[in-house]
Order: C-alpha cells, then sequence, then structure tokens
C-alpha cells in the first residue's frame, strides 16, 4: 500500500497536482459526505489505491446526457483519473469506443464478469406505456434493459432528477408513460438528484461505497443526506436579505445589483433540498443563485410540473 | 428564448447581447474540443497501438507538427506507462471491445500515441473550459443566467469574473491553436481520401453570435443556404422556407407543414419499427424548400467560406493548402471534422475582442443588462441560432396570454430525420452511400460518418440495426 501511495502522489505531481492539493479535495469531500475529518485518510486511500478498479455499468435510458456531461466536469479527481484510475467504466453509450453490436456485447459481458459485483448507475426515465414503446436502445425498450442490468448489480445509483423521479420526460403530458426507475421497476433506488446533480454529489456517494461498502443514509426520496438535508433556503448566502426583507423584484434592477434576495422573482429554493449554495458547481465557480438566477428546484420530483411557471413567486 | 423576445417585441440591452455571445462562443470551444478528442477521435486513433510507440520517435512527431506546452520523450514515456498499466489491469473500461487493429487504423503508433496523450490533455482542459459557463450562468451544463430580457448574472460584471473569464478563454484557444488544429491537420494528413467520402448536396445555417441589434445583417457567423454544393452561389437562408414532413415519423399524418402549423401527435400505439414504406423514427423530416439540408458546423463553415468571410476563409484555405485538396473535398466526412476546428478557432479568436468590447461598454458607463417586457394576448415569434451542433430553430405562438403551440426543429432532425413522402434521404443517409467497408462486421468507416454529424440521438433511433443485418445493407447501397 505505502509503495502504490508513493507511486499515486508521484503521479499526481507529474500531473502539477500537489499532494496539498489533493488533500484539499479529499478534506471537502470528507466534510461534503458529512463524515468527520479522521476520515480523510481513508478518503484519499479510495483514490490513491485502488486494488481493482470497481467496475462500472451506466445506462443511458430518457435523457439529455447532461448528468454525464456533469460528471465529465469533476475536476477533483479529474474525470481522467476517476475515468482510468479510480473506477472501471464498461458500458458508458457516450464515452465507450465501441459501438453497435460491439457495444451490446460489452455490457453482456460486462454483466457476466462482473455479476453482482458491478455498480450500476443509472441515467434517464424508462418509459413504461406500450411494453415500453417509447424508449429502446438498440432495438430493446429501456424497461427490459433495466430489468435485465439492475438485479444483477451490486448496487444501484440513479443519477439525476430524470432516473431519479422521472422529471422532465414524464412532464405532462407524458404520452410514453415515462417514470423514475424506482418507480418502474419497483424498487428503492439512491438518487442524485438534480438536472443535472453537482458531480461532487455522485463522486461522494460513490466515496461512501468504496470506503465503507455501503451506499450513504438517504431522506425518504432516497437522496443522500450528507447532500441533500437542508432546504438551499437555509443555505443561502443572500439568506440576511430575506429575513430584511430585501428583494430583487426585477431582474438587471439595482437590488439584483446588491445581491438581494430572489424569493419574489420565484426562487424555489424555501421549497428545495440540496447542497448548492455550499458545494457549488464546477470547481466552486458559482451556482444558478449566485448568477442572480432564483433557484428552479430541479432536485425536487415533478418539478417540471409542480415548480412552473418558474419566475412566479410561490 | 429568442422566440419569446421576438413574440413579445423585447431588444435585449448590448451587455446581454455580448455576455450571450460569450456563453455561445464558451460553448463552441468546449462543445468542438470534446467532440474531436472523446467522441469522434477512436474512429481515426487506434489507442492500443500507442503501447507500440517508441516515446522518443513521439517526442520527435510531437515537437514537429504541434506547438503543445508539454512534450519531451519523458512525458510520452510516462503516459505510454499509464496506457500500459491500464492495460495490465485488465480492466479496459471505455476502450472495451472496440475495433483496435481494425485495418482502416491508418496511423502508425507514433502518432496514436501523441494523440492518446492527448486525448487525456483535453479531457482534463474541457472540465475547466465548462467553467466559463459557470462564470456567468452559474453552472455547466445548463446554466442558468438567461432570462427572456437579458441576463440575470449582472452582480458577476466585476473585474475578477471578467479577469477570470478572459485567463479561462485564453487557455482553451491556446489549447485550440497549439494542440487541436495541429493534432486535426496530423490526423487528416493519413486519411485524405476521407475528403471524398460521407459529403452532402445542401448546407443550411442559421448563423449566430449578433454584432449588433440588427440581424441576420450582423452575425458573425452568417445565415444562408449552399444548394446543390455551388460554394459560389450562396443565397440567404429564410425560416419561411421551412416545412416538416412527417409520412415516414411516428406522428399522425402524412403531410407537411411550416412549423408555425406544426402538430405534435405521436401515434398512440407501440411504435414498432417497420422497414419498407412505413413509419419508422421519432425525428419529423425537416427539408427547405423541400430539400434536406445538412446543418452544423460543416454548414457554418461553408457558408461562410462561400459568401467571403474573411477569417474562415483565411484559416480554411491555409487547411486546404496545408493537406493539398481542394474545395470540394470539403463536402466530405473530413471536411466535416476538419469545419469543427475552424469554427473553434474562429470563433475562439472572436470571443477575445468580444470581451474586450464588455469591458469598454462597462467602462463607458453602461451596465444594462435587462430589459422588461410586457406578456401579449396574441403574439407569434420565431427563434434562430446556430448552436454547436447546427441550424437550431424555435417557433411560438401565444394566445390569451399562454403557449398555444411550440414547435422547434433542431439539429440532429435536420441530419437524421427520416425519408419524406417522396422518398428523398436525409443528410446522414445521403452521406453513407458510398462508404468503402473493408469489414462488414466491423463497420468503423460508418462510425466515422455518423460520428462527424454529432449526432443527438438520445432520442432518435440507431443507425445500425443488429437484427435486420443493416450493416450490410449499407454496403450495398
Amino acid at each position: 500500500m505505502e509503495k502504490e501511495k508513493k507511486e499515486f502522489y508521484e503521479r499526481l505531481e507529474k500531473k502539477g497536482a500537489s499532494r496539498r492539493d489533493f488533500m484539499k479535495f479529499c478534506t471537502f469531500l470528507t466534510a461534503t459526505m458529512g463524515l468527520s475529518s479522521s476520515f480523510v485518510p481513508k478518503v484519499a486511500e479510495v483514490f490513491a489505491a485502488p486494488k481493482q478498479r470497481p467496475p462500472v455499468i451506466w445506462l443511458h435510458f430518457g435523457e439529455c446526457t447532461g448528468c454525464s456531461e456533469s460528471v465529465l466536469r469533476s475536476q477533483y479527481p479529474y474525470v481522467d483519473d476517476l475515468v482510468l484510475e479510480v473506477l472501471s467504466v464498461e458500458y458508458h453509450e457516450t464515452i465507450m469506443a465501441a459501438a453497435g453490436q460491439q457495444a451490446e456485447d460489452q455490457l453482456h459481458m460486462a454483466m457476466k464478469k462482473y455479476k453482482g459485483k458491478f455498480i450500476c448507475v443509472a441515467e434517464g426515465a424508462v418509459a413504461t406505456k406500450y411494453d415500453g414503446g417509447y424508449g429502446k436502445v438498440g432495438g430493446r425498450s429501456f424497461l427490459d434493459i433495466a430489468k435485465e442490468v439492475i438485479p444483477n448489480a451490486a448496487a444501484t445509483i440513479c443519477i439525476g432528477s430524470c432516473s431519479a423521479y422521472g422529471n422532465i420526460p414524464a412532464a405532462a403530458p407524458n404520452p410514453g408513460g415515462y417514470k423514475g426507475v424506482g418507480e418502474a421497476l419497483g424498487i428503492k433506488t439512491i438518487n442524485i438528484a438534480g438536472c443535472p446533480p453537482n458531480p461532487i454529489n455522485f463522486v461522494g456517494t460513490v466515496v461512501n461505497y468504496l470506503l465503507l461498502g455501503k451506499l450513504p443514509a438517504i431522506d425518504d426520496l432516497g437522496r443522500p443526506l450528507f447532500a441533500y438535508s437542508k432546504t438551499i433556503h437555509d443555505q443561502c448566502p443572500r439568506r440576511s436579505h430575506f429575513e430584511n426583507d430585501e428583494l430583487v423584484e426585477e431582474f438587471g434592477s439595482e437590488e439584483a445589483a446588491m445581491g438581494y434576495c430572489l424569493y419574489k422573482v420565484g426562487c424555489r429554493g424555501p421549497e428545495t433540498y440540496n447542497n448548492c449554495p455550499v458545494a457549488k458547481f464546477n470547481d466552486g465557480t458559482s451556482w444558478p443563485v449566485e448568477a442572480g438566477h432564483p433557484c428552479i428546484g430541479c432536485s425536487e420530483p415533478g418539478f417540471w410540473d409542480k415548480f412552473t411557471p418558474f419566475y412566479e413567486e410561490i | 428564448m429568442r422566440a419569446v423576445e421576438n413574440a413579445v417585441g423585447v431588444k435585449i440591452p448590448k451587455n446581454a447581447r455580448i455576455l450571450r455571445n460569450l456563453l455561445h462562443g464558451a460553448q463552441v470551444q468546449h462543445d468542438h474540443l470534446v467532440h474531436f478528442y472523446h467522441l469522434h477521435a477512436l474512429d481515426w486513433v487506434d489507442i492500443v497501438s500507442a503501447l507500440k510507440a517508441d516515446p522518443k520517435k513521439t517526442a520527435a512527431l510531437a515537437d514537429n507538427v504541434s506547438n503543445a506546452p508539454w512534450g519531451g520523450s519523458t512525458y510520452f514515456k510516462n503516459v505510454q506507462q499509464r496506457l500500459q498499466t491500464f492495460v495490465d489491469s485488465g480492466q479496459l473500461g471505455p476502450f472495451s471491445n472496440a475495433y483496435w487493429g481494425h485495418s482502416a487504423y491508418k496511423l502508425p503508433p507514433e502518432a496514436n500515441l501523441m494523440a492518446a496523450a492527448h486525448y487525456i490533455e483535453a479531457l482534463k482542459l474541457q472540465a475547466r473550459t465548462a467553467r466559463l459557463h459557470a462564470i456567468f450562468g452559474g453552472k455547466n451544463p445548463h446554466p442558468q443566467s438567461l432570462v427572456v430580457g437579458g441576463i440575470t448574472c449582472v452582480k458577476d460584471l466585476t473585474p475578477d469574473r471578467i479577469a477570470e473569464f478572459i485567463y479561462i478563454t485564453k487557455e482553451s484557444q491556446e489549447f485550440i491553436k497549439n494542440v487541436y488544429i495541429p493534432d486535426l491537420l496530423a490526423v487528416a494528413s493519413f486519411y485524405k481520401d476521407w475528403g471524398a467520402y460521407g459529403g452532402t448536396t445542401n448546407q443550411l445555417a442559421w448563423g449566430d453570435f449578433p454584432l449588433t441589434d440588427q440581424e441576420p445583417e450582423s452575425l458573425f457567423m452568417p445565415r444562408g443556404v449552399v444548394m446543390k454544393r455551388d460554394l459560389a452561389g450562396v443565397q440567404m437562408a429564410e425560416e419561411k422556407k421551412v416545412s416538416e414532413h412527417v409520412a415516414r415519423a411516428w406522428y399522425k399524418g402524412n403531410g407537411a407543414k411550416h412549423p408555425y402549423e406544426g402538430e405534435t401527435n405521436p401515434l398512440q400505439e407501440d411504435p414498432k419499427y417497420k422497414p419498407g414504406d412505413g413509419k419508422y423514427s421519432w425525428f419529423k423530416a425537416p427539408r427547405y424548400e423541400g430539400e434536406p439540408c445538412e446543418v452544423g458546423p460543416l454548414a457554418r463553415t461553408l457558408v461562410a467560406y462561400g459568401s467571403g468571410h474573411k477569417q474562415v476563409k483565411a484559416v480554411v484555405d491555409k487547411i486546404l493548402t496545408d493537406l493539398g485538396i481542394p474545395a470540394t473535398a470539403l463536402f466530405s466526412t473530413l471536411g466535416r471534422t476538419a469545419a469543427r476546428g475552424v469554427q473553434c478557432l474562429v470563433i475562439g479568436e472572436a470571443m477575445q475582442g468580444w470581451v474586450t468590447e464588455l469591458v469598454e461598454n462597462i467602462k463607458s458607463g453602461d451596465t444594462e443588462t435587462y430589459q422588461s417586457w410586457d406578456m401579449p394576448a396574441k403574439a407569434m415569434g420565431v427563434g434562430l441560432n446556430d448552436v454547436p451542433r447546427g441550424a437550431l430553430s424555435h417557433y411560438l405562438h401565444i394566445e390569451n396570454g399562454k403557449i398555444k403551440n411550440y414547435q422547434y426543429v433542431v439539429p440532429s432532425t435536420w441530419n437524421l430525420g427520416p425519408r419524406d413522402e417522396k422518398g428523398k434521404r436525409g443528410p446522414v443517409e445521403e452521406a453513407l452511400i458510398g462508404t468503402p467497408i473493408a469489414d462488414p462486421k466491423k463497420p468503423l468507416e460508418v462510425l466515422r460518418t455518423v460520428h462527424s454529424f454529432d449526432p443527438c440521438v438520445a432520442c432518435g433511433v440507431h443507425v445500425i440495426d443488429p437484427d435486420s443485418n443493416q450493416v450490410y445493407k449499407v454496403k450495398a447501397l
């Protein structure tokens, strides 16, 4: 282990990341996961020296691939490490080099080889009406694929609000009968909600699994408590403006320029559970409210039907 | 948003126009980079062959063809070692079961190693490039600062945020100039024969990046159509000449309609694939004056080139000279893949000027970012865009202050749409005709052309149907 660790840090340095940067990330991730700081070295080990990279089968159903794109923006660990050195992504339609029959064969080979051992990541909602006729890959319905793959996984993580709750594919009038994976299959799933979710919440969930051998504690909507236990409103840096009745009534106004509360222009922060104000997106660059836009509540079930029209006060 | 703005009659402030152009430009930089390196390169680059490369020779090759900031034999040795460790682990991950060793791969091992190294560098860079959206849009993907009437990120128009944006866009542009374009030319030089395959007949671009509030006159990427490959005869494109056909699509009816009159009535039955004269796709078939048109980076580049766009013409002519191929070879898979590089380089350069324009405008005291507007009881509006994948148009009909009809015609419908009632083929189907296939069971060559369109088929259909031996059919056509 020591030798592997040493090699790992040498690799990191060659790539321009210092051991200190790496530990900073591990500390941040450990805090995001809600673990005590004594776990930091263990979290570091998950990235430093995997014996065998945990196999991942990533399924795409009815979605826009925004969740995959979100994970591709992961900066710590950089996505090349995540894909080449932490996980073994055996099947992922967007990034895999194989296509067509080769890709189908790869899915089946990986399922056989890693039966009961792979992590299944599901992205997208599943069409349930007309025998799943409104959503197919390679002539097979999403529903059939989900039923074949998911029961063979060690754990299934639903990434994004579509696989978690149906989201936009399931929004009215929903002719294809789209549903979240859990509802479509009648199973409980762990849901990394968001449209798309912050990659840190996905990475945190995976690390939790690799580190402790189990998925993190979840709320009654399947969302990991480490990320989704508080409302946006309760963590919002603009909260004091809400308390002081300092509210934006029009975009581009003086109040908007002063960073006042966006409640009156439709912010769904009070009804939305997520860690956006704390974790922020793209290596902590910003998040929607910081960019002056009200939260649209994208990590809540049925947000598209429930929260529109977006710019009206709740 | 542009469709709503058109319908309600609101003109956005100058700062909003520039910021939208910058966000869109960042999208182009990011999208084309990721497409070239991560979604398309492995159709041309045999990553497994890179293990056989001599790192010293690779370093010499890289010094010769690119201006990458990293290199040298130690660097390439490390990359090769990383790949070797990866292969030795027995877990090939996303590289499992592809067409490695296929006879259609033409690069020597050293070029494959160089490309593999840059694949990894680009994977890192794109995560940083995506931060451009987060700076003024809160996050990427799905930035959230755009609203009807302008933008919301008024609080981010500060020197530190703008400086951060400048820094990252410069870093991305340096990569495009010094690594992406040289890689493109190096790889293309081994695949010049692909200048003869994968072409289509007609090209349509709505154009984008308005430099004033006058459209289409001020669009940096111009609007136009090139019909029948007549580069000298570029005509203005008019949205009223667009229709969508549903004869072969899983929607009710058989006719063609302008999108303002368009309907989305899916067949309420199990939509089974019916070859022959039946319906077989969720895509409608968009047509311009009744003709299919390719949209995307190649269409944008050809419309600009044919219109004499100074910057595009300079870059395209340089590429043609370097590769020693004629302009007619642009109508091809090679041309389409090169066009992405052209767009990246030209738009990326223009962005540097747009940031300066933004700074000057703010310095002059203009801090407007939003124009208020009222919802009319009744209105119609159209928004024409040219996003990385190509021409995108939204059509909106408002009645009683609510949406009565909303239709959009997206790039992948243009490119991958099915036949119309006259049996005319869509662009991708046309492009595949005549593709040489070395091994029908491993149709790598088909992937090259299909991937060159960057299809968004999350909602589409598979081109290759393993059950119906479609692979062989492609060859027979």
